[in-house]
């Protein structure tokens, strides 16, 4: 059987069994190798994608859940105009290290804006703290974020 | 600050944060294969029988006696087997790779493969172990005399863990025949370590082997000597399988099966006479693992590390690699001075708790400046920052009054404040440099004009793609988008060492500056111009001897000073942490951005190792925090005050006036925080990592 969603705004039929992982089929049955596999526990975000409009762990959803759901991956985001300020506040600070836990914490930042374009710095950590990150210590990104908030008025 | 240090857009920003920067697993090859390990289930013991399940067609399985080279990776030593021979010396310990074509096919016949062991008893603690690795001592002054003449001698035992590197991308490599050649590719820091591994493992000449490094997601050491032991396990199954084969851990064989920091336990014996601290008699044990791996390099850092930044007249200094049945330890951003700058901080607290005086104020005593003899009696050339980054600690922290005033508390919460101080040796201990790396570098210039940096060193977040192609740009006075830099690829780029021991920017980007000097004088438009530049020490260094640790072991150091400040809660332990501040001086930053981002990286990581990060083997041998779930990492919620902040004090001879940057921030973070935890609780403390749970054991001491 297959099963029918929507991927970054694309109608999508996939042909895997319903206990697969969301992650394993995005990465090789579709090529969205910008969704990383850090655990495959749910810990460390790097796999991150926005199902329905909420942030989950693609290593811990079925893909039997995904049936008529929509899904957006950085391959979709990135063609949007919020993504575009969120690339500008993250370079203006040099967020980005190594870059594995990028597109997660990228996904993640959309998902903290889209709920409160202007949240607390207190508030922005909170969204990002199931987006592991071993390299920058968090502040960049943080600010980033907040960066994004203010520049990227009106688009949230 | 210098114009050079102004942040600019990094050269990998885009590929990154869109998600099309291709890491090793992202990448797909026609007809390649996947493999996966068969790690030993037991800490020691003897092979005598591996049982296979009859294969499907096209899985193959790979061990020692497919290795057609030699059955050992190339380290220092080479001791480690690329495949176990008949015995295994720890659990985790390579035994065959099965591979083939559908992954989920290769991991159902790696459960059904039974190794019949023939099991001796492990030795899994250090302290009992009967097999000393390395054995290093040396003296300064004459401790005997200062022993013999103390009033008193302060003996103190001070032990610290594990620490997982805990990159975001596990491990993984994928090696493939060609034309007779073995390319491996992959996530590393040393494209030349992996080449001479590989090499010598498949048995052929350098110049069949070519190594490309691939888009990688961090390293902090975990990938410097690692990855050549998988290259070799890779290219073996390669070469007999004669197609393309990928290997990627998952989190938990990385976890359980990777090098970490040594663990150590280290024993100060202080002479005090009059009141003075009169020589240090100091013993150091790490715990190296099964293998030797990188293990005599750490000591080496670990012991001349081990006065901290203080002059001390008479010192002794012995220290101890030894073998136990356990996953091999090897390089972590600090390389063996986390540990002993842990002790020496938490002795001198202690020592001024006795006398009575806060620690400050007797490591004020003692701290070293310009022109002062280093342990090794070599010289500390250049200005040394301590003062002042001290005075700027305490201008941003209230440090001296705060820590009077959390002497007395009483009620359920209780703040501490505590303080380090501390170095880093920036480069190649001694004369590796010298002797053994010989660095080359590269620049091109094409007839476009655009120019490409041809080095080993590997981008592996820090920075260095951006840090390089500004020097060069800056130096030629041309623009920063006309220099470019790939990803190594041993077929392409001269041999200018490793990605290791903050040397990258200070030594190679001080050839690449050489290089860009030279290139501007002849340059002549349009053509094709190559200018290659070799490493020449500095002529100023005291040559080190390594027989009996003389001389200069680093040309330079880089500075620091931290605080950190706790709220304990005396009924639940949970401690918050207030406030942590970082004054850092690596010389003239070469962008700010960056800097700001490695101290700021560096120091949440040290706080881990302080507060939280907890691995232990059980007593079989087992790792037993091997996921993300049970080895705890700080989230963005766990330090949110913590501030990072430079101090210029440029160095003659590095390019720009940089020095050592990446490791620096996490070597002081410890003693800042078991200090504070100290002040807070108002005990004695002498290990890291100090966790809420050992916070309860002291309160309930106290308490009781």
């Amino acid at each position: 059987m297959m099963i029918n969603f929507i991927l970054n705004d694309q109608k999508v039929a996939s042909t895997a069994k319903a206990n697969e992982r969301l992650l394993d089929i995005l990465r090789t049955e579709f090529a969205c190798t910008g969704v990383k596999c850090g655990c495959k526990e749910g810990e460390c975000g790097a796999c991150s994608v926005i199902l329905d409009g909420r942030l989950v762990n693609s290593c811990m959803v079925a893909m039997g859940h995904v049936e008529g759901c929509t899904v957006m991956t950085i391959e979709g985001y990135r063609k949007t105009e919020r993504f575009a300020a969120l690339d500008t506040s993250y370079a203006s600070v040099s967020a980005v290290q190594c870059g594995f836990c990028m597109p997660g914490m990228v996904l993640a930042s959309e998902c903290i804006l889209a709920k409160n374009p202007n949240p607390t710095e207190a508030e922005i950590r909170e969204g990002i703290s199931g987006n592991l990150c071993r390299c920058t210590g968090y502040n960049a990104i943080v600010q980033a974020i907040s960066i994004a908030a203010k520049e990227g008025e009106g688009l949230w | 600050m210098e114009n050079i240090s102004g942040s600019i857009k990094k050269k990998d920003h885009e590929a990154k944060i869109n998600g099309s920067a291709l890491y090793v697993d992202d990448h797909v090859m026609g007809g390649m294969l996947y493999g996966r390990l068969l790690h030993s289930a037991k800490a020691k013991a003897r092979i005598t029988k591996i049982i296979l399940p009859e294969l499907p067609e096209g899985y193959l399985i790979v061990d020692k006696n497919d290795v057609t080279g030699v059955n050992r990776v190339a380290i220092i030593i080479h001791d480690t087997p690329v495949y176990a021979d008949d015995a295994v010396e720890y659990i985790g310990e390579p035994i065959l790779m099965v591979v083939g074509p559908d992954n989920q096919v290769v991991e159902k016949i790696l459960h059904k493969i039974v190794v019949v062991y023939e099991e001796q008893i492990p030795v899994l603690d250090m302290l009992t172990s009967d097999t000393v690795f390395f054995d290093y001592k040396y003296t300064k002054g004459d401790m005997d005399k200062a022993l013999a003449e103390a009033d008193r001698v302060f003996i103190e035992t001070f032990q610290t863990g594990y620490q997982e590197q805990a990159y975001l991308e596990t491990q993984g490599l994928i090696a493939y025949p060609q034309d007779g050649r073995m390319t491996v590719r992959g996530s590393m820091q040393c494209p030349y370590y992996v080449h001479s591994a590989v090499a010598n493992a498949i048995g052929c000449e350098g110049k069949d082997v070519q190594i490309i490094q691939d888009v990688t997601g961090g390293g902090f050491g975990g990938k410097e000597a690692f990855p050549s032991i998988l290259a070799c396990q890779v290219a073996v199954a390669a070469k007999k399988a004669n197609k393309p084969v990928k290997v990627i851990f998952n989190r938990r064989e990385d976890m359980e099966f990777t090098s970490k920091r040594h663990p150590s336990l280290s024993t100060y014996k202080v002479a005090i006479k009059n009141g003075e601290i009169t020589g240090m008699d100091i013993d150091v044990l790490f715990n190296s693992g099964a293998y030797t791996t990188l293990s005599a390099v750490v000591l080496q850092r670990g012991l001349i590390c081990a006065n901290g930044v203080y002059r001390i007249d008479n010192l002794r200094v012995g220290g101890r690699a030894v073998k136990t049945n356990t996953v091999p330890c090897g390089a972590y951003r600090g390389f063996g001075a986390p540990q002993t700058f842990f002790a020496v901080e938490m002795i001198m607290d202690h020592i001024a708790k006795e006398m009575g005086l806060d620690s400050l104020e007797l490591k004020e005593k003692y701290m070293v400046k310009q022109g002062d003899s280093t342990s090794t009696s070599g010289k500390y050339h250049f200005h040394v920052p301590l003062p002042e980054m001290i005075q700027r600690i305490d201008e941003l922290t209230d440090y001296r009054a705060k820590r009077k005033q959390y002497q007395q508390q009483i009620g359920r919460y209780r703040k501490g404040i505590g303080l380090s101080m501390f170095f880093h040796g920036c480069g190649f201990t001694g004369s590796g440099e010298r002797d053994i790396i010989k660095a080359v570098a590269k620049i091109r210039k094409n007839p476009d004009n655009t120019v490409e940096i041809l080095a080993s060193n590997s981008d592996i977040g820090q920075g260095l793609k951006t840090t390089f192609c500004k020097i060069v740009a800056d130096t030629l006075g041309i623009s920063y988008d006309q220099v470019y830099i790939d990803n190594p690829d041993t077929d392409r780029v001269p041999d200018s060492g490793p990605t290791v021991a903050s040397r990258s920017l200070m030594t190679v980007g001080g050839l690449l500056q050489r290089a860009a000097e030279k290139l501007k004088k002849e340059w002549q438009d349009g053509k094709e111009q190559v200018i290659e530049e070799h490493f020449v020490e500095p002529d100023f260094v005291i040559p080190f001897n390594l027989k009996n640790f003389s001389g200069d072991a680093y040309p330079t150091y880089s500075w620091s000073v931290n605080a950190i400040e706790v709220e304990v809660d005396t009924l639940t332990a949970m401690t918050k942490i207030l406030g942590a501040w970082g004054i850092f001086d690596v010389g003239v930053p070469i962008d700010m951005n960056i800097v700001v981002g490695q101290m700021e990286g560096g120091f949440l990581q040290g706080i881990g190792y302080a507060s939280m990060e907890q691995m232990d083997y059980n007593d079989k041998g087992i790792i037993r925090n091997n996921s993300f779930s049970d080895y705890i990492i700080p989230t963005a919620v766990d330090v949110p005050n913590l501030v990072a902040e430079m101090m210029n004090n440029p160095y003659t001879h590095g390019p720009y006036g940089a020095k050592g940057a990446g490791e620096l921030p996490l070597v002081g973070a410890a003693p800042a925080y078991v200090e504070a935890m100290e002040n807070a609780l108002g005990a004695n403390l002498n290990k890291v990592p100090f966790t809420p749970e050992d916070a309860m054991k002291i309160l309930q001491g106290v308490n009781t």
